[in-house]
């Protein structure tokens, strides 16, 4: 399996209960009573679920025990509630098989945004260690042409991973730095590109322009590209993070998520809302700032992982 | 700012203030409507649990359900509470005796604080202040050269730290002192509050370094994990104040609340936007008000200011600060209403606690009998409502061609909306000086 569970269960356990640690915990007392569902209530939106999908989960989590008369048997909740939330963030296929159809073309384009601060730059390296550690001719595109320093930043990465790199002539735009990323992949055949772009709130309509923009002008560079777009959402954020991948969604069409800082003790739970409201599933997880700590998401695993 | 959140209490308070009066049936349900808004704010939920606590203790007191005016009460009551929680008064960075004031930023990892030191730095500068700048993040890549060109843009000197984040920290105090600066402003490296390693060379360097101030630089868009977060942060630190980041955007920032609840520490700053001036100081009391269903209130505020005049609307404030409105502020009032537009509009974008009073007061069918009826009044009269007695009312009628009813109902609302006004006016000199602002009410 190419999720390392040792690896995800350190950087997640190290100083929280973890949350189905929890849940075991709560299910111990008693049966699926009112007080049981109101404490699991309160762990799930503490993961930051959100009110709705926590709703919506032990709604359906107290009809199921009720209909299969199960409510008093502690292990048998449990794993319906596991496969209850499984249900919403598991993709067909096996996890990584998106990589493959991610080669389908050559060259192929990544177009990597978020709000600012949540990791693009860095998960930008990670992933181009990773392609380019599996024999992948890797570019990326120094796309943020707003921010201080974001081009070195993003210059280092290039260098430690073994990638291309583009940036921009003086005065150019964050499009036109696309263009030439693009253009040049083509001529050296390159397999894939990563496009950074400045981090921007999804509530700020010039900047989306400029971001569509960006879109549009890769597609003028290669007919077809970006073949995948990608949402960096730090694990931190809270209900917020749906409101960011709805919006970037609509505005860009996002096909997966990069689900960063989850070696920290927060849990992302906004992404079993994301998932479930707008069909877009994680692809990696970021658990670290070095170029390894980066782990293709395998939500079997993840929620395995979490229920350990 | 916290937009979402404010509409969700505009809603649930309209549904409260159309209703009699507060029982333990419809607070209990107001106050699940409380946490639901406030949990989809990202309030942490055991803080959302102690709030809501709080709150019903105060408003299941015999005061509120005595009172006449329910809904604005418990609006008052969330309103207080609220403000409390956030904290009473706007605090400033403290100065050092002696120069120069150091300030260390630190955080989570992408939080704001590179940023928020070259906006800081620019805020002294403008103030004629000497300020220098330690660029002591030797984690993460250009993390130096970032804070250099911040540095540079807003002209204040940068010390690169080398390897060592805890000795660069020291040559910068050294050199800034030796330069004669005033503010000396540290970056720190992005960092978890579960790195021990990394939590400690921040222990390390406020022991060495003794700082003035230490604030922890937070996302407003950061979930129910800021709790953890700030905690630990302050039990390793000993935090003197946050900054809140990213405010510009749509977060409704539930963890303000969270982390000034479980740290006691004040909010002193927020960022609103990427560039350097983006910074302001934050202001509990007007947060609250956002958060308490105050409507669109700089919308309406601006579209008062248009039609009404700045002197008028002084004067009106300064009445209501003496809480003397009369019936001529009333018919004053309802002249300049109509010079705003229709009253549908209006009353949508007014805080939800009042457009009860609206509607009863100026429904558009009863606007000119109104109008009428108050021209009736002689000046006395409308500064001394209650000489009017009842010859003097079938005399309103007469002239207005009303009928007394009608009088008598007119008075009894007046007499409402001036006991609505005086709660109103001890809410705070905020929403006193708002209100004079809108010139209603
Ligand atoms: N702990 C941890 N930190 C991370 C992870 N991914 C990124 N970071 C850190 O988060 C911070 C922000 O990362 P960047 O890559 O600069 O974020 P960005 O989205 O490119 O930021 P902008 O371009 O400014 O919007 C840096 O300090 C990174 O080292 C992760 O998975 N875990
Ligand atoms: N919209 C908005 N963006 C902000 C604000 N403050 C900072 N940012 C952006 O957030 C991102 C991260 O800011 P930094 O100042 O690099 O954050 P940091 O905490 O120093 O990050 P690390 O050093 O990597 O931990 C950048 O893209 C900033 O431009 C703000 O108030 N509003
Ligand atoms: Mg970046
Ligand atoms: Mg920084």
């Amino acid at each position: 399996m190419g999720f390392s569970f040792e690896k995800l269960k350190a950087g997640l356990t190290k100083t929280r209960q973890s949350f189905f640690g929890k849940v075991r915990e709560v299910l111990g007392v008693g049966g699926l009573d009112e007080a049981t569902l109101s404490r699991l209530e309160e762990i799930l939106v503490g993961s930051d679920l959100g009110v709705a999908t926590a709703e919506r989960v032990l709604s359906h989590l107290k009809e199921e025990t009720q209909r299969s008369g199960i409510a008093r048997d502690r292990e048998q909740v449990l794993s319906l509630l596991k496969s209850e939330i499984k249900s919403i963030v598991v993709d067909n296929g096996s996890p990584g098989d998106f990589e493959e159809s991610l080669f389908a073309q050559k060259p192929s384009v990544v177009l990597v945004l978020g709000v600012n601060g949540t990791g693009k730059t860095t998960s930008i390296g990670k992933l181009a260690r990773r392609f380019a550690g599996s024999g992948k001719k890797v570019l990326v595109a120094a796309s943020d042409t707003f921010r201080a320093a974001a081009i070195e930043q993003l210059e280092l990465w290039a260098k430690r991973s073994g990638a291309d790199f583009v940036k921009a002539a003086s005065g150019q735009d964050p499009a036109s730095v696309a263009f030439d990323a693009v253009s040049a992949a083509q001529k050296r055949g390159t397999d894939i590109v990563l496009v950074d772009t400045a981090g921007r709130l999804h509530t700020k309509t010039n900047l989306m322009e400029e971001l569509k923009k960006v879109k549009r002008v890769i597609g003028k560079a290669l007919p077809g590209a970006p073949h995948e777009v990608w949402l960096v959402l730090d694990a931190t954020v809270g209900q917020n993070g749906l409101l960011q991948a709805k919006t970037f969604h609509q505005d860009l069409g996002v096909t997966g998520v990069v689900l960063t800082k989850l070696d920290g003790t927060a849990k992302g739970g906004i992404v079993l809302a994301i998932a479930s409201e707008l069909g877009v599933k994680v692809r990696y997880i970021g658990i670290g700032e070095k170029l390894e700590d980066l782990e293709l998401f395998d939500p079997e695993d993840f929620v395995e992982a979490l229920f350990a | 700012m916290f937009n979402q959140l404010t509409e969700k209490f505009g809603v649930i308070f309209k549904k409260l203030s159309g209703r009699g009066k507060l029982t333990e049936e419809n607070v209990r349900e107001a106050l699940a409507e409380v946490r639901r808004a406030l949990l989809e704010a990202d309030v942490n939920y055991k803080v959302v649990k102690d709030f809501l606590a709080d709150v019903e203790t105060k408003a299941l007191g015999a005061e509120v359900l005595s009172s006449i005016q329910p809904g604005q009460l418990f609006v008052k009551i969330v309103y207080d509470s609220l403000v409390e929680l956030l904290g009473k008064n706007a605090e400033l960075i403290k100065t050092a005796g002696a120069p120069p004031t150091m300030i260390m930023a630190v955080g989570l990892q992408g939080s704001g604080k590179t940023t928020f030191c070259g906006k800081l730095a620019l805020q002294y500068k403008n103030k004629g202040k000497r300020v220098w700048l330690a660029a002591c993040d030797t984690q993460r890549p250009a993390a130096r050269e970032q804070l250099k060109i911040l540095g540079d843009s807003v002209g204040v000197k940068t010390h690169l730290a080398g390897e060592d984040a805890v000795a660069g920290a020291l040559e910068a105090r050294q050199r800034s002192l030796e330069d004669g600066a005033d503010f000396l402003i540290i970056d720190t490296a992005g960092r978890l509050h579960i790195d021990e390693e990394l939590m400690n060379e921040l222990a390390k360097m406020k022991t060495k370094l003794k700082p003035t101030e230490i604030l922890l630089v937070l996302d407003a868009m950061t979930g129910q994990d800021a709790v953890n977060v700030a905690t630990q942060f302050h039990q390793k630190l000993g935090l003197d104040g946050l900054v809140l980041t990213k405010l510009d955007g749509d977060a409704r920032g539930g963890a303000a609340l969270s982390v000034r609840k479980v740290t006691g520490v004040p909010i002193k700053l927020a960022g609103v936007g990427e560039k350097l001036a983006d910074l302001e100081p934050f202001y509990p009391d007007r947060m609250a008000s956002r958060i308490l269903g105050m409507g669109d209130i700089v919308g309406l505020v601006e579209k008062a200011q248009e039609a009404f005049s700045q002197e008028k609307a002084e004067e009106l404030a300064e009445r209501l600060r003496k809480k003397s409105f009369t019936l001529e502020d009333f018919r004053q009032q309802l002249l300049e209403v109509k010079k705003m537009g229709p009253l549908d509009s209006l009353a949508g974008k007014l805080p939800a606690a009042f457009s009860r009073g609206m509607e009863a007061g100026f429904d558009e069918n009863g606007l000119k009998h109104t109008e009428a009826m108050l021209s009736s009044m002689t000046p006395t009269e409308r500064e001394k409502p209650h000489i009017i007695d009842g010859s003097r009312r079938r005399r309103i009628a007469k002239g207005s061609g009303t009928s007394v009813q009608e009088v008598n109902q007119l008075l009894r609302q007046f007499e409402q909306m001036a006991k609505m006004m005086k709660s109103v006016s001890k809410m705070g000199k905020f929403k006193a000086d708002l209100l004079g602002r809108l010139g209603r009410f």
